[in-house]
């Protein structure tokens, strides 16, 4: 079978399938991105006008067009660009990450976490930052990139026995996540100066990064954000489960295989980027399903944007609850995603009835 | 190959239930050598001599004391929260069909972390003692919120939703903790230990609270245990088949919440247990809950007891906490099983 016929069965299926819900849900669904789209560029634009010392609008135009007041230039150019850009790159892969995780397990709970990404990443930031002298600290965006990398595929080997069973792949990452994870507490445990870096690592937090950061994640998030969005339909198949796909003609274990590897980059660049900011990768695929439904065509954009906004809204908060201090990114999209997450679960339900 | 992988992962055969008493019979033995490791040995090792006087001629000897006051609450306790948590953990992978799920998805954990870390913040004043209580209160007060909060929502399935607003209201807290020992960095260290779960310096008080509250619970989710195996099949099947579905889940939270929430106001919160233990006696046993219960006991208590063992052993004489120790123990155990299973195709 040639690859455009297996293509053209899958959207055959699809078609079948989902014809009276698209001419009813397309338009709403494109509007739903299109409000989405709106409110990440007014947090972005919040984002650099705010903070610290405010710089009105004018100035913010003036600077953008090449010229300006040096000072603004310098904190915006230098500062506030680089960590807008981060903060929305992060979000999107990270939600991008979860909601490919959740098809390929078919499980709910599933996020970056699940495949002990996070944690491999964690265990090898937490190291550099305790257990090397403190002048290694620069390590430590490589270091977790390593580990959730090495812990990724460690897990798939380990769950490989003739082909992936997703809840074994589930199972194991959990095991392993859990394994890393005590790793961490026995190195926090052993106390040192940089503990308290190391808790604002592993909560997540944007501060301090720049344009090396960005230019590390720019590749992995650009090449790996358009893979994905073309294997939306292999995903809708996927959620089918493994026979009905195969059935349909998909190669299953290559096409598996391909999106653990996207995942896993998606989710080691973003982690190690900016911590780990877990809660993203769970919650803003659920919010994206509630808004336009389960088709990965339209679902892995919307929840690449609600990512974004989430991660930039709360960068925002945390910048300006106490001016002076910055309260890390990861514990405010907790704070606030999680009570606006079940309002929208109440909301949806409700119109649903 | 899906009805011969069910058969073999052991839908109730004849031939199955030989395994299933090998296996208790030899964790069992493995639990019994476990705990006599864990009295014997410690900052003191006491003879065999010392045990034995114990029961028969008890002198309030200095060892004899130790071993009273000491070395027997504390494996007690590693015994019951062991159970406990195992087979909370498979309860509540049975209700919420999801197979990542266990008592902290519930937001217990968090919610009694939530709860201590809040008490010694906010009231350092109070003593110790206090602690299990607001831990205990912190668990049911978050799996109170959770359940309704997951009423409210009359849309899909219940246990989805169930697990969602679970996961969501633990985050939230998590974050809360989280929080207070960023900006609190003088308390940090203390904490951290009870936060990574642990079973040192319980005395007979703790122990028999302990007891009083899972003996009952234990003895109530074996009751249970065929109803939930039907609760697997899904909420339809299961009330065609006579069950009073939100009944039975009811109950069967109720009995996770007792469970799990005394379990950590006395141990602090160890996730490793509850989530991966029933899944490890799913591999050795099979599908059916009547088994998976009892068994998640046993393996629970023998994992937390090894756990024990080894955490006054990693760096001495100081102690490690012993949830740390239990996920690095369980997960290669776990890994085995996970990767043993279906060699035969």
């Amino acid at each position: 079978m040639t690859e455009a016929m297996r293509k053209e069965q899958g959207r055959d299926l699809s078609n079948v399938q989902l014809t009276a819900e698209r001419r009813r849900g397309s338009r709403q669904q494109w509007l739903v991105l299109l409000g989405l789209a709106s409110t990440l560029l007014l947090v972005a634009l919040l984002s650099l006008v705010l903070g610290a010392i405010s710089i009105p609008p004018a100035e913010m135009a003036a600077v953008l067009l090449g010229h300006g007041n040096p000072d603004y230039r310098a904190i915006l150019l230098d500062y506030r660009l680089a960590r807008v850009l981060i903060g929305a790159l992060i979000g999107a892969g990270l939600s991008v990450a979860g909601t490919v995780i959740q098809t390929l397990l078919r499980n709910p709970l599933a996020s970056p976490g699940t495949l002990g990404i996070t944690a491999g990443a964690g265990l090898g930031a937490v190291m550099v930052a305790l257990l090397l002298p403190a002048s290694m600290a620069g390590m430590m965006s490589p270091a977790a990139m390593v580990g959730g990398a090495a812990v990724a595929l460690a897990i798939y080997f380990i769950a490989y026995r003739g082909g992936i069973d997703p809840i074994r792949l589930a199972l194991v990452g959990v095991a392993m996540g859990a394994f890393c994870s005590a790793g961490i507490d026995l190195i926090l445990l052993r106390g040192s100066a940089n503990l308290a870096t190391a808790l604002v690592w592993l909560t997540g937090s944007l501060w301090g990064r720049g344009w090396s950061e960005l230019f590390g994640l720019l590749p992995w998030i650009g090449v790996l954000l358009p893979v994905v969005w073309r294997l939306a339909l292999q995903l809708d198949l996927l959620q089918l489960g493994e026979a009905a796909a195969q059935g349909l003609g998909m190669r299953v274990a290559a096409i598996r295989l391909l999106l653990f590897c996207a995942v896993v980059g998606l989710a080691g660049a973003s982690v190690s980027a900016a911590g780990t900011i877990g809660f993203v990768g769970l919650i803003s695929p659920h919010m994206a399903r509630l808004l336009v439904g389960g088709r990965h065509r339209i679902l892995l954009p919307t929840a690449a944007l609600c990512g974004s906004s989430l991660v930039l809204a709360a960068d925002l908060c945390g910048r300006l609850l106490r001016p002076p201090l910055e309260i890390p990114a990861g514990l405010i999209i907790s704070a606030v995603g999680a009570p606006f997450f079940i309002y929208l679960l109440w909301r949806v339900s409700r119109k649903r009835r | 190959m899906m009805m011969k992988a069910s058969q073999r992962d052991g839908i109730p055969g004849r031939g199955s239930h030989r395994r299933l008493w090998t296996v208790v019979t030899a964790c069992g033995l493995l639990l019994a050598v476990a705990i006599l490791i864990s009295l014997r040995y410690g900052s003191t090792t006491l003879s065999v001599r010392v045990l034995y006087d114990a029961i028969f001629h008890y002198t309030p000897s200095r060892e004899q004391l130790i071993l009273t006051t000491l070395r027997l609450p504390r494996v007690v306790v590693t015994v019951l929260v062991g159970a406990n948590l195992g087979v909370a953990g498979a309860l509540m992978q049975a209700i919420t069909r999801n197979s990542l799920a266990s008592p902290s998805v519930f937001g217990l954990n968090a919610g009694a972390a939530f709860a201590v870390v809040c008490m010694t913040m906010l009231l350092p004043g109070l003593s110790a003692a206090w602690r299990v209580y607001g831990a205990f209160a912190g668990a049911l007060g978050t799996a109170v919120l959770v359940y309704a909060l997951s009423h409210m929502i009359r849309w899909g399935k219940i246990e989805l939703n169930m697990t969602l607003v679970g996961v969501t209201v633990q985050a939230f807290l998590a974050v809360g903790t989280q929080a207070m020992l960023i900006f609190n960095e003088s308390k940090t260290e203390q904490l951290l230990f009870w936060l990574a779960g642990s079973v040192v310096g319980n005395r007979t008080y703790e122990a028999s609270v302990l007891a009083i509250w899972s003996l009952p619970g234990l003895a109530a989710a074996a009751w249970l245990s065929r109803s939930v195996s039907v609760l697997g099949l899904g909420d339809e099947l299961a009330r065609g088949l006579g069950q009073r579905v939100r009944l039975l889940r009811g109950a069967a939270l109720a009995v996770v919440v007792v469970l799990a929430g005394v379990s950590v106001s006395i141990a602090g919160p160890i996730g490793f247990v509850g989530l991966i233990v029933p899944h490890m006696a799913r591999y050795i046993l099979g599908l059916d809950y009547r088994r998976i219960i009892p068994a998640s006991a046993l393996l629970g208590a023998l994992l937390l007891t090894l756990a024990d063992i080894g955490s006054r052993w990693i760096s001495f004489p100081g102690e490690t906490p012993v949830g740390i120790v239990t996920a690095l123990l369980g997960t290669p155990f776990f890994i085995y099983l996970a990767r043993r299973r279906r060699t035969g195709q």
